[in-house]
């Protein structure tokens, strides 16, 4: 058995533990010791997942950490509105959240306090499918294990400034932050300081003039313009653009060269810090959920369940599993995927046998890969088959007025469009354009929208930029399209002026 | 407390065979308040919203039209963090619906949340507020100016309040409750282990007695006075309808007693009851002069400026008969002015097109500062009137700041 019991309760936790806690000691214990069972039974099948520890929480923690997403997060009023929504629709008794994990080494377990012992042994279960999927995946690789201590840390410092600067001032940086808070890259080894990026970005730009066939963008018009009626020669610029290239990495461009203190920058790097860690578990929701559904059955029917048992968890996997009509259910569709792959693998055809020497009975071996090396948008381009789509009965709707109108596609086209949908968290591609450091040469920012097809909020965009001046300093400009016309917004704090080009 | 505490008193080591691998513990949360305190940040955020944008807010349609008492569905925009993002309402590009977003989570991190069965697409949260609390928020500074102590002994109620306790008094006001009390007191005092009730001495009756309580209460009256002639459009009368809609509520929220008279008036001027007064369409030419005559006569009928704190309030779009009525118009507004507080005057310009015949023009002459004029161009002047006219006017005369 490798169960051992290595932690009691904390002194404190002990002393208030004694009048309130007794009965559901004896709980614990025998919850403790089923956990262990799933435990083993999840090695069995071999999972590997890091040390877990379980944690049995009041409601009102389940859905303060479901609002914050990690214990100890710092505070913002956007929290504190996730926060009220999720209560009020626990309160109501419109949904529950069942499961929280928290990708850490060694990871953590929320038990909802409450839960019947049985959806309890299924929660656990779930969870340490999910904990295997942190740690195997390779979009997880670099995320950072510690990161509860960690984001304990960004809200020390968060609270010192508040207390330095005031709670108004820090609130707003936040705020500007927030709003392109998903406009970064996970690079890891970004250089550190504003001078070693433009070290390396004068680097790029020296190779790049060595092949003059660099990779056009559509707005080099714009820069050529002082060119006009020169012959056209590899010149010596003699201001290089920067950035020599686009820059996909808003948040740390802005936190490098924009016109802020030096609090100021730590905050915008705190955010980008904290989304590149969630950002894995953003582009891998349909795998993971269906990945931990798939298990979770399996190891549940390993286990010794009553009669009464086994009608509940069927009535709770039924209920987690079930089809929206609204939407894409991450466990069902993802579930259901899994399931297709270790059945295509497990019994490949003999023209799959030949061309790609599939052996039988390889479908278990197979989902562990795919495990280990999708994420959403691959898996689901690669592995949402024809007849998935149509035994899913998957489509694509549109709202008119209180009716859904199921639309006109093939499979292919959904497909498509759900793997679209995905990119970029579902927000529109906009980078940094090259020279849109200094554009105009009066130091304006020049963002560009990374167009496919697709327009954007021109009202939420004009509020955005309002927010990304505040942290630049000087005007923001932002090239996209709008009724198949390109056009310039440019936003000057108040205002924002749109001028077609 | 928390659970940064806790996390280093978990200790492993790393998951060899045999090593530890999972365990259970339960803490005490009662006392964290971390969501509930961002939470009341965020209210906080929609009610600052809700008071930068209260000139838009206060006359919105929504909650001029309804009952007064519901909750109103008040627009906020700014409470989601703006972002950049796709225009999914689809005029142009590509018309899909919200396809199989199940990934709408923004920039936070999901704390692997699930919602049973049907997940809720629509944003379920909108900013709610009762009527009575954006009245709070709008009416926080606002006062009747220049609000004099007057009041008038016929008005005045006495009643009678039992507040004290006594040893001597009515036998009818007897508290027998405190009596008992008392006896048993004194027996257990004396030796008793368990006192009974007897041997009731003079000493231990208790009686109620009661003090005359008078009430004065200061008499104000306002009246309101509406333009119901046909050149009065749908603007006006929304303009009008929802000036006096906030006037009415601040008055009876702030202040215990006052009057209200309502009067309209087209070429010929009459009283009506509140309900008329809302109600009333339009038609007609228009003599102002008839409602400020109206007034006046109520006025010196039935509240001499001794006793009462006089406000009227006139509304109209300033298009009056001709220059003669408007002369008989400053004639009686100044005599109604020496009988007053303050007379407010609102005249409703959709776009502000000058004109130099009105109303307002012929008031010019008027230097008495009691005479508060308002221009109302747009929907959100009404909040501006609204401030204009309900706020303490030092530079009146013999101002006394009194709410």
């Amino acid at each position: 058995m490798s169960t051992e019991r290595l932690v009691t309760l904390p002194i404190d936790a002990q002393e208030s533990a004694k009048p309130f806690f007794s009965k559901e000691k004896k709980n614990d214990a025998e919850l403790e010791k089923a956990i262990g069972q799933i435990w083993d039974i999840a090695r069995g099948f071999g999972l590997d997942p890091y040390p877990t520890h379980f944690e049995v929480v009041p409601p009102s923690i389940m859905y303060e950490f479901g609002a914050y997403g990690l214990p100890g997060r710092f505070s913002h009023w956007t929290h504190g509105k996730a926060y009220h929504q999720m209560k009020t629709i626990y309160d109501y008794g419109l949904s529950k959240i069942y499961e929280l994990v928290i990708n850490t080494n060694p990871a953590y377990g929320f038990l909802m306090d409450g839960n019947s012992l049985l959806q309890n042994k299924l929660v656990a279960a779930h969870v340490l499918a999910h904990v295997d999927f942190f740690k195997n995946n390779a979009y997880f690789e670099k995320t950072n294990r510690q990161m509860v201590d960690m984001a304990g840390l960004h809200a020390d410092r968060l609270k010192r400034y508040e207390f330095e600067h005031g709670r108004h001032k820090v609130e707003s940086t936040l705020d500007h932050a927030l709003v392109i808070g998903s406009y970064f890259t996970e690079d890891y080894n970004r250089p550190g300081s504003a001078q070693e990026y433009i070290d390396e970005d004068r680097k790029k730009f020296e190779q790049a003039k060595k092949q003059p066939d660099r990779p056009k963008t559509p707005y080099d018009d714009l820069f050529g313009l002082d060119d006009l009626g020169k012959k056209e020669e590899p010149k010596v610029e003699e201001k290089a653009p920067f950035p020599c290239q686009p820059e996909p990495d808003i948040l740390d461009f802005l936190a490098k060269f924009g016109n802020l203190e030096d609090w100021q920058r730590d905050i915008v790097q705190i955010v980008r810090q904290e989304g590149m860690y969630f950002a894995p578990q953003m582009k891998t929701k349909v795998m993971n959920e269906g990945w931990a559904s798939y298990w979770h059955v399996r190891i549940m029917r390993e286990l010794d369940l009553t009669d009464s048992e086994s009608v509940e968890f069927a009535n709770m996997h039924s209920s987690v599993v079930a089809p929206s009509q609204t939407s894409l259910n991450p466990y069902y569709v993802g579930m259901k995927m899994f399931e297709d792959i270790e059945r295509r693998w497990d019994d490949p055809t003999p023209e799959e046998q030949e061309r790609f020497g599939r052996k039988k009975g390889e479908g278990r071996k197979k989902i562990f890969e795919v495990r280990e090396t999708e994420s959403d948008q691959s898996f689901v381009r690669n592995y949402l088959t024809k007849g998935l789509v149509e035994d899913l009965d998957l489509y694509i709707y549109k709202r008119e007025g209180d009716q859904l109108k199921r639309l006109d596609y093939n499979w292919e086209q959904i497909r498509d469009m759900i793997v679209d949908s995905m990119t970029n968290f579902g927000n529109p591609t906009i980078n940094v354009a090259r020279g849109g450091g200094n554009f105009e040469r009066r130091g304006e920012l020049l963002l560009e929208h990374d167009w496919d097809g697709r327009e954007i909020d021109f009202a939420w965009a004009e509020k955005t930029l309002s927010h990304i001046f505040s942290l630049w300093g000087r005007p923001v400009n932002l090239i996209t399209q709008r009724e198949n016309k390109k056009v310039m917004m440019t936003n000057n704090g108040p205002m924002t002026i749109t001028k077609m080009l | 407390m928390g659970f940064l505490e806790r996390a280093d008193q978990i200790y492993y080591s790393p998951a060899e065979s045999g090593g530890p691998t999972i365990s259970l513990s339960r803490q005490d949360w009662s006392l964290h308040r971390k969501g509930p305190a961002d939470q009341e940040r965020h209210n906080q955020k929609v009610k600052e919203a809700i008071k930068g944008d209260l000139q838009h807010i206060i006359s919105d349609e929504a909650i001029i039209t309804s009952d007064g008492k519901k909750i109103v569905k008040v627009p906020i925009r700014g409470l989601d963090l703006p972002r950049f993002r796709f225009n999914t309402g689809g005029n142009q590009g590509i018309g899909q619906g919200e396809g199989k977003d199940g990934n709408g989570q923004g920039q936070q991190g999901p704390g692997k949340g699930r919602q049973a069965g049907d997940q809720p697409g629509i944003d379920y949260y909108e900013a709610e507020i009762t009527i009575d609390e954006l009245a709070e928020m709008l009416f926080e500074d606002f006062q009747l100016p220049n609000l004099q102590p007057k009041t008038s002994e016929k008005l005045t109620e006495e009643t009678y309040r039992f507040n004290e306790i006594s040893k001597k008094g009515l036998m009818p006001n007897l508290d027998k409750k405190r009596t008992i009390i008392q006896n048993l007191r004194r027996n257990a005092m004396g030796g008793e282990r368990h006192p009974t009730f007897h041997g009731v001495r003079d000493d231990d009756m208790r009686y109620r007695i009661w003090t005359p309580d008078i009430q004065k209460h200061t008499n104000a009256v306002i009246i309101a006075m509406r333009d119901v002639s046909g050149s009065m459009g749908e603007f006006e009368k929304y303009i009008t309808r929802t000036f006096y809609f906030w006037m009415e509520r601040f008055l009876r929220t702030k202040y215990k007693e006052v009057d209200i008279r309502f009067l309209t008036h087209h070429t010929e001027a009459r009283e009506v009851d509140e309900e008329k007064f809302f109600k009333l369409g339009e038609s007609g030419g228009t003599k102002v002069s008839s409602a400020y005559q109206l007034a006046l006569d109520i006025m010196k009928k039935d509240y001499d400026p001794s006793a009462w704190n006089v406000y009227p309030f006139h509304f109209s779009d300033g298009d009056n008969w001709g220059d003669v009525d408007n002369r008989k118009c400053v004639e009686l507004v100044t005599q109604i002015l020496e009988r007053s507080n303050l007379f407010g005057y609102g005249e409703i310009r959709e776009g502000a097109i000058r004109s130099s015949s009105t109303l307002m023009n012929a008031f010019q002459s008027i230097t008495d500062n009691r005479f508060t004029p308002v221009l109302i161009t747009d929907k959100k002047d009404v909040y501006l009137a609204l401030k204009k006219f309900f706020s303490a006017r030092p530079d009146l005369e013999g101002a006394v700041d009194r709410r």
